[in-house]
């Protein structure tokens, strides 16, 4: 009985933080997205440098663990330039240049996979290569990378849990604030582990609708 | 000075393309030049560069060498600017159609309207219906390309270049992709295009179509043109031209192919 009115009592507190997690997530899967997608553009089509660049800082961010990376930036780089931003601030930015590693590769995999002839066909009608691939690789292109998001979201929702160690007040660190209060530690983890659960599903269902939501008819890859 | 005269009266000229991939002679040296009214047809066996030949025309290959006239123009092919005027004004018909999976029908068509055009959405849509009902699809408008046949979808693809007011049509083996039963409405649109004039190059192997419409007949083999002249006289059949030789194995195939149903695939596509 205890333990449910202890639940209770600190489920507000807790649940502000999800607001935190669901600021670090979006947050950062906007970051990545805004780079990621120039990114996966100049690896398919850009020149050998900028392809080596992208590579570079693809390996990088894809190479170090995201903690280290969290370290790395909020007690070091930010430091080093002086640049004072709040932990959950810091925090998104570092998952959103980590994320945007990750979804470069996702929409490389998509756009590579639009049929070349398309271009060509774009090319023939003498439309130049920015057109042709803003307005047929992309559309296409995105459609198919939303699968390979829904993952990057469920993966990027948990990795947001790491920030806690920076003292990010998210789900994680407020659970862990109450549980070393009050002991109540199963129940409150399992409490944090269903809310995790069901911001994950959420975001899934969510994806799952865009993506039928914007099917072309009548078409599947493997057709 | 007859070259010269060639490439000032002709509407679209390509001289003395050659090109290499790798240190493979893919083109040797090959010139086509088309005026009003032509209707130059591409023959030769498969790996032979027709293919390569017509997308060097509107330079979708780089060429190595040679140059390319459009009215007289000489392009130049480092210009992009050059090169859009270039293709704008050459229609291309692709083998597999090339259509834009996520776009109607009639967005397939009214796309580079908008893009290239600079026509407002409601004057490209019009535009791209009209041309639909050309090649006899209005009432298909509204279809994504998964949802139409072969036939349709070559159709659209060749309404789509056609929106674009080309001067000049190439056509790389256009019913080659489709089923046999499919290829009868492809034709006929062709056909309806030569008969008002459109003028074209095309890579087939239509033999009946290539007799009653080709005003001239170039066969390529490994990456030359080896023949070339009026159909009758390369197709006539005391000729002794490489030509015949290759339609008349191209006829055998497809008595052998009428007698054994099941190989009726390897014979239409890609001889």
């Amino acid at each position: 009985m205890q333990t449910i009115i202890t639940i209770l009592e600190n489920m507000p507190y807790i649940l502000m933080g999800s607001f935190i997690t669901l600021y670090l997530v979006i947050g950062a899967l906007f970051i990545g997205f805004i780079i990621g997608l120039p990114l996966a553009i100049g690896q398919v089509y850009g020149s050998r440098i900028t392809r080596l660049a992208i590579s570079l800082y693809v390996w990088f961010f894809r190479g170090v663990p995201i903690l280290l990376l969290l370290f790395l930036f909020y007690f070091g780089i930010f430091n080093l330039i002086s640049i004072n931003l709040d932990v959950a601030t810091v925090s998104c930015i570092v998952l959103g240049l980590a994320s945007s590693a990750y979804q470069s590769q996702i929409f490389r995999g998509s756009i590579q996979s639009i049929p070349y002839g398309q271009l060509k066909a774009g090319r023939a009608l003498g439309m130049t290569d920015s057109q042709s691939i803003r307005s047929i690789i992309l559309p296409q292109a995105l459609r198919l990378s939303i699968p390979g998001w829904s993952n990057e979201y469920s993966i990027l929702l948990k990795d947001s849990a790491l920030c806690f160690a920076l003292g990010a007040p998210d789900i994680m660190a407020r659970t862990h604030f109450v549980a070393s209060r009050t002991y109540e530690y199963l129940p409150l983890y399992i409490t944090a582990a269903f809310l995790y659960f069901l911001i994950t599903l959420a975001g899934v269902r969510l994806l799952r609708y865009l993506e039928r939501r914007f099917a072309i008819a009548g078409y599947t890859l493997s057709a | 000075m007859t070259n010269e005269n060639n490439i000032k009266n002709a509407l679209l000229s390509a001289q003395n393309i050659s090109v290499t991939l790798g240190n493979r002679l893919i083109l040797n040296d090959v010139s086509i030049s088309v005026g009003a009214g032509d209707l130059k047809v591409l023959i030769g066996p498969s790996g032979a560069g027709k293919s390569t030949f017509l997308q060097c025309i509107n330079q979708l290959i780089p060429t190595d060498s040679g140059s390319i006239y459009l009215e007289g123009e000489r392009i130049n092919m480092a210009n992009n600017a050059s090169l859009c005027h270039l293709r704008q004004n050459v229609g291309m018909i692709f083998q597999d159609f090339n259509l834009f999976d996520h776009l109607t029908a009639v967005e397939n068509i009214s796309l580079a309207l908008r893009k290239v055009r600079n026509l407002s959405k409601e004057d490209a849509n019009d535009r791209a219906r009209k041309e639909l009902n050309r090649v006899g699809l209005a009432n298909r408008a509204g279809l994504y390309p998964a949802q139409l046949s072969g036939g349709q979808k070559q159709r659209v693809a060749i309404a789509r270049a056609l929106a674009m007011d080309p001067k000049v049509l190439l056509l790389d083996e256009p019913t080659s992709a489709l089923d046999p039963e499919l290829v009868g409405e492809v034709l006929a649109v062709i056909n309806d295009l030569a008969a008002h004039g459109m003028p074209m190059i095309m890579a087939t192997h239509q033999m009946d179509f290539v007799r009653s419409l080709a005003t001239e007949v170039l066969f390529m083999e490994s990456g030359s043109i080896i023949e070339q002249d009026k159909p009758h006289v390369l197709l006539a059949s005391t000729s002794k031209s490489r030509t015949l030789d290759f339609c008349s194995k191209l006829n055998n195939l497809r008595q052998v192919a009428e007698h054994s149903p099941e190989i009726t695939c390897t014979a239409n596509s890609n001889t």
